[in-house]
């Protein structure tokens, strides 16, 4: 069994000293995508986190089964029924963020964390360890994202979860809204940001100049 | 262990065991949980319809208020026949019977395909005095199709409401298309002239009494909501259901 010590590096790892997104730079797609609002994103988070939760734990389950030339279609497999399990239930109990979401559940399929994880670590360790490794990548995840959304909901449509902070001069209020903030390619400038403050503090991230 | 994985009786066996199980899982949830998404959805287009319609159904659920105050018709544009339904249900069951056709020329609002019949949803206020008629409308915008609820006074000439209810438009820009404040303006306006023309525009600098005016930094957005009124409200689609409502002042 593996020392408290190595199960706490494997968890709370991913958060900060090996973001998925902010060192990996992995999984931007999405976070490009839902970010404009931080319910859809919360949403989003758990429904990211439950996939490479539940696909890192069956994978490192079997994974001493997976003929080694099938490997990729195998965990493919289960990550996409996974997805689709996330996308029903999303249908069935959160109608509305579900169609807000749309495609973008879907294309967790495609999101090279759940796929990187799944091949990196799930295939090598035991179903214990794999859960936690899940869990941390998907906060990891969670926390970008929202420090996303929480910045271009609060600066592009002046609410957060919906409830309006700044009112918008639109609606009768002093607040004008920064237009480029609600399409994706802000998300670019925040987690550019993201990724600067978090190495400011983090400095062993900072890449060697060549 | 590798190598004995990789024997090709081992890899079949594994893929096929795996196969089975992902699909009794997700089989499982889809059918498990499709009574449920129906519901949400029926539940969904009832609540649109309502608030389309400017009827107020918090506190009793929409279908309750659905189930009480609409009446559910549909209108056959070619043979101008009006068939009464007993739900949005079993409408809906009836429209899947009917042919979907091309629409050919003049589809202006991007449509391609539609039925003949179309549906109408009477809406009664609280004394059971017809207030409203909702009609379904679609156009292709920006990045796809509009779709939206058009509420018409009994007159079957002033718009009571507008209500683009599932869109794909830019948030900010083209997503305004459900900003409540833009959409009052539609309010009041005339859908339709006396001789039947279809009069509400969205134009950029509105002037007129049925102008509204065209959303900042979406051009397209607001072509396709105009583009809309123009194909819907024409005798290629409810047109001619606009007219019986003029002349006969009900159906």
């Amino acid at each position: 069994m593996a020392s408290a010590k190595e199960m706490k590096q494997v968890l709370f790892g991913p958060i900060f000293a090996n973001n998925p997104i902010a060192l990996q730079i992995l999984g931007v797609c999405s976070a490009l995508a839902v970010t404009s609002k931080l319910e859809n994103t919360l949403v989003m988070c758990i429904a990211l986190t439950f996939v490479i939760v539940l696909s890192n734990v069956s994978i490192s389950i079997i994974r001493n089964h997976i003929p080694s030339s099938v490997r990729i279609i195998v965990q493919m497999t289960i990550i996409a029924s996974l997805v689709i399990v996330v996308d029903q239930l999303l249908k069935a109990f959160a109608y509305e963020i579900a169609q807000e979401l749309s495609v973008f559940v879907g294309l967790i399929i495609t999101n090279c964390i759940v796929m990187g994880r799944a091949e990196a670590f799930a295939m090598k360790e035991k179903p214990g360890m794999a859960f936690l490794d899940g869990l941390g990548n998907g906060l990891g995840y969670s926390i970008v994202l929202l420090t996303v959304a929480f910045f271009r909901e609060l600066f592009g449509s002046g609410s957060l979860f919906g409830m309006q902070i700044m009112p918008l001069v639109t609606e009768g209020g002093w607040y004008t809204p920064v237009g480029l903030l609600v399409l994706p390619p802000s998300a670019f400038f925040i987690i550019g940001g993201f990724i600067w403050v978090l190495r400011t503090f983090r400095t062993e991230q900072v890449e060697a100049k060549e | 262990m590798a190598t004995k994985n990789d024997t090709i009786g081992k890899t079949f066996t594994v893929i096929i065991l795996l196969c089975l199980v992902c699909s009794i899982i997700v089989a499982g949830s889809a059918v498990g949980l499709k009574e449920r998404q129906e519901a949400n959805a029926a539940l969904a287009k009832q609540g649109n319809i309502l608030s389309t319609a400017g009827v107020d159904f918090a506190g009793r659920g929409a279908e309750a208020v659905f189930s009480e105050r609409v009446q559910v018709f549909t209108y056959n544009r070619e043979t101008g026949e009006v068939t009464a339904h007993s739900s949005m249900i079993a409408m809906e069951n009836a429209l899947a019977e009917v042919r979907v056709q091309s629409v050919g020329e003049g589809d202006v609002a991007g449509v391609r395909n539609m039925r003949n019949e179309l549906p109408v949803f009477a809406v009664n206020d609280e004394n059971g005095e017809l207030q409203s008629y909702v009609l379904e409308v679609r156009g292709a915008g920006l990045w796809g199709m509009m779709y939206a609820f058009l509420a018409l006074e009994s007159d079957g000439q002033t718009i009571r409401g507008l209500n683009f209810y599932d869109h794909a438009e830019t948030p900010g820009l083209g997503g305004e298309i459900q900003n409540p404040r833009w959409r009052s303006r539609f309010e009041g306006k005339k859908a339709v002239d006396d001789d039947g023309d279809v009069a509400i525009r969205v134009v950029k600098g509105a002037s007129s009494d049925n102008e509204v005016d065209a959303l900042s930094g979406a051009t397209i957005t607001s072509n396709g909501v105009d583009n809309t009124f123009q194909f819907w409200l024409s005798g290629k689609a409810y047109g001619s259901f606009l007219t019986k409502l003029r002349e006969e002042g009900a159906i």
